[in-house]
């Protein structure tokens, strides 16, 4: 009798199924119900054999993919359904994309657990199940919003945001080009090249040391909503000025994480390029340098996020119109909040891609840290 | 530039170093008379804060003494430094991790300007003379602590001074592989004729590897015996139970207590 082997999750599942089952229809009054008997039959179909197959003596691998076609094939027609009925969900609804979540939670421990001996496999498994923990989140919040009827402008569903950013690729893609490949890159770039120079000059001479680091310190606590203007005036409305408040809010953290690396290498070490009568550019760029490379990487990393939002908040203070900070402010004002969620999208995205990026350099230059090395 | 005795490698006379810490001065050396001939094995022995490595940390140029006069081949410390007359292999590896082996023992020859075939030429007869031919694309943290040290060893030897300063090179090892290393620093020392200065405060260590043993006592730091080794050059490991090793090392021993007795 030990053919059955339930997950506390699939066993919720059907649970909810049951009650879900006696408090029909899943939406709307009786005649105006958007399911069709046919839809709803369906539905319940997915999840309860899904809960039921996985528990029964399958394979893992096997067990996972029924956990995920019937999570996602309910989850699916529950939203179609939905759409165009907004508001109109009652408790059966909510219960059944509750049991489909809860098979893709099944479904993803599962995934955890396999230990593929192919290494594409294993690749595809690492990037599948962060996937399918995201696709849960706009599933939900998918549900949430139309199945509840959630007013537009306080929350949009992410499939109309969706929309607005395939059809707007042009004017996002123009802001993109104006606040992150003229503002944002240059900004950085000046930013931490500068940091970075400061750095070094403040360890080569020691009275600027004493002189430039508290200045630097002071720097970055300038309260950007209160630059960000003065330097648009300075430097006119166009990506100059949102360049300036990025070199001021990426220059602080990489002068002071600069310095602190510049002290990271050992006594040991630096007493050994004194024992071979090294220079100091010859020992900074043999030991303190490459010792420093953690440091300036963590710089790096925390700036890339700092620029673009330095970059969006300084638009707030006059643009021309285009940028990103630009969009979101005008249209916040016309209520067009799809739009200024598409534009987050855009800038996580972007902001994600430019983190990445410096973490794979930062991976193949400090290989030998023990942090990458892993022990 | 050669000295007055062409043989003397190392000269100190009333060598004496205070440290001025927050606590008030601290005598490190004290009247250190010493004179080291080229070829000499010498190894310091003393409880800590005896000035043992604050001495060869004065040969080596890392601190200035603050009385008496020191010379190394007839120069200053610091004209024998610049002159890249000594290599000094310290208590760890200190390794460069960034750097494979050999790019770690090619380090001081890079800093010096030595071409690159001539480098490739130096770096593999300095592996081979440690035995670690084979482990040159490795990196540092993946060969065991006494592969490190001989890497280390390596690297001090690469640039081919005349004087070897070694700070307690072997400390940090177990018993079994400093037995093993020792061995291998004599057989070294007999096929190069380097000159070498040894810290330890292992007696066996010391009496093994030596041909004269410097005994030092703390507060301050200074010299209180000498000991010319009776051992021949060629040493077995199982010389270490032989009458005569004893004998020195009792001496040794003795030494070291007498030191000690000058606190109560």
């Amino acid at each position: 009798m030990s053919a059955l082997k339930i997950s506390w999750q699939a066993a919720l599942a059907l649970v909810f199924c049951v009650i879900a089952a006696f408090t029909l229809p899943l939406a709307g009054a009786e005649g105006s119900n958007p399911f069709s008997l046919g839809t709803t039959f369906t539905i319940f179909a997915l999840v309860g054999l899904a809960a039921l197959i996985s528990a029964m003596r399958v394979t893992d691998a096997l067990a996972a993919v029924i956990l995920f076609v019937g999570a996602h094939g309910a989850a699916w027609l529950l939203l179609a359904g939905i759409a165009g009925n907004e508001g109109a969900a009652r408790a059966p609804f909510f219960l059944l994309i509750a049991a489909a979540w809860l098979l893709a939670w099944r479904c993803v421990t599962v995934l955890s657990a396999l230990r593929p001996k192919d290494r594409a496999v294993s690749t595809f498994l690492r990037l599948l199940i962060p996937t399918v923990f995201g696709a849960w989140i706009l599933i939900l919040w998918e549900a949430i919003t139309r199945g509840a009827g959630i007013p537009f402008v306080l929350l949009p569903p992410p499939s109309s945001i969706g929309v607005r950013l395939v059809n707007s690729v042009p004017v996002l893609w123009a802001d993109v080009n104006q606040t992150i490949f003229h503002s944002v890159i240059v900004g950085y770039i000046i930013g931490c090249g500068a940091g970075f120079a400061t750095a070094i000059l403040a360890d080569r001479v020691p009275f600027l040391r004493r002189g430039l680091l508290p200045i630097g310190n002071m720097v970055s606590a300038l309260p950007i909503i209160g630059v960000a203007p003065i330097l648009v005036m300075w430097f006119g409305f166009d990506w100059h000025s949102k360049a300036a408040v990025v070199v001021i809010m990426t220059f602080f953290p990489m002068l002071v994480n600069t310095v602190a690396g510049l002290a990271a290498s050992g006594h040991m070490e630096r007493d050994l390029m004194r024992t071979y009568a090294s220079g100091y550019w010859t020992t900074l760029l043999k030991l303190r340098l490459p010792a420093a490379a953690p440091f300036i990487f963590n710089a790096l990393k925390i700036n890339s996020t700092l620029a673009l939002i330095g970059a969006i908040v300084a638009e707030f203070f006059g643009t021309p119109v285009v940028g990103m900070g630009f969009r979101i402010s005008t249209e916040v004002g016309r209520m067009n909040i799809d739009m200024v969620w598409a534009e987050i999208a855009v800038a996580a995205l972007a902001g994600s891609v430019f983190y990445g990026a410096i973490a794979l350099v930062e991976r193949a230059v400090t290989f030998w840290h023990p942090s990458v090395r892993g022990g | 530039m050669q000295p007055a005795h062409s043989n003397t490698v190392i000269e100190a006379s009333k060598l004496g170093l205070t440290f001025q810490t927050s606590d008030g001065p601290v005598r490190a050396l004290s009247d250190v008379d010493l004179s080291i001939g080229k070829g000499e094995f010498v190894s310091f022995i003393g409880p800590s804060g005896c000035g043992k490595t604050t001495f060869l940390r004065v040969i080596a140029d890392l601190e200035r003494p603050t009385s008496g006069s020191i010379s190394i081949n007839g120069m200053s410390p610091q004209q024998a430094r610049e002159a890249r007359a000594y290599g000094y292999v310290f208590q760890a590896a200190a390794l460069f991790p960034w750097r494979t082996i050999e790019n770690n023992v090619a380090l001081p020859l890079e800093i010096m300007g030595i071409s690159r075939d001539e480098r490739k030429a130096r770096i593999k007869r300095t592996l081979d003379l440690v035995n670690l031919s084979g482990f040159e694309k490795k990196y540092p943290w993946q060969l065991s602590g006494g592969m490190q040290q001989r890497a280390s060893i390596a690297r001090a030897l690469a640039f081919d001074a005349d004087l070897l300063l070694m700070d307690e090179p072997f400390g940090a090892l177990d018993e079994i592989v400093r037995d093993h290393l020792n061995e291998q620093l004599l057989k070294l020392w007999g096929q190069t004729n380097k000159t070498i200065c040894f810290v330890t405060h292992s007696i066996p260590e010391a009496v093994y590897l030596s041909t004269r043993i410097v005994v030092m006592s703390p507060r301050p730091g200074r010299v209180t015996d000498v000991i010319e080794s009776t051992l021949p050059r060629e040493r077995p490991l199982d010389i270490r139970e032989s009458p005569e090793f004893l004998a020195i090392a009792a001496r040794v021993r003795d030494g070291l207590r007498a030191g000690h007795s000058y606190d109560d």
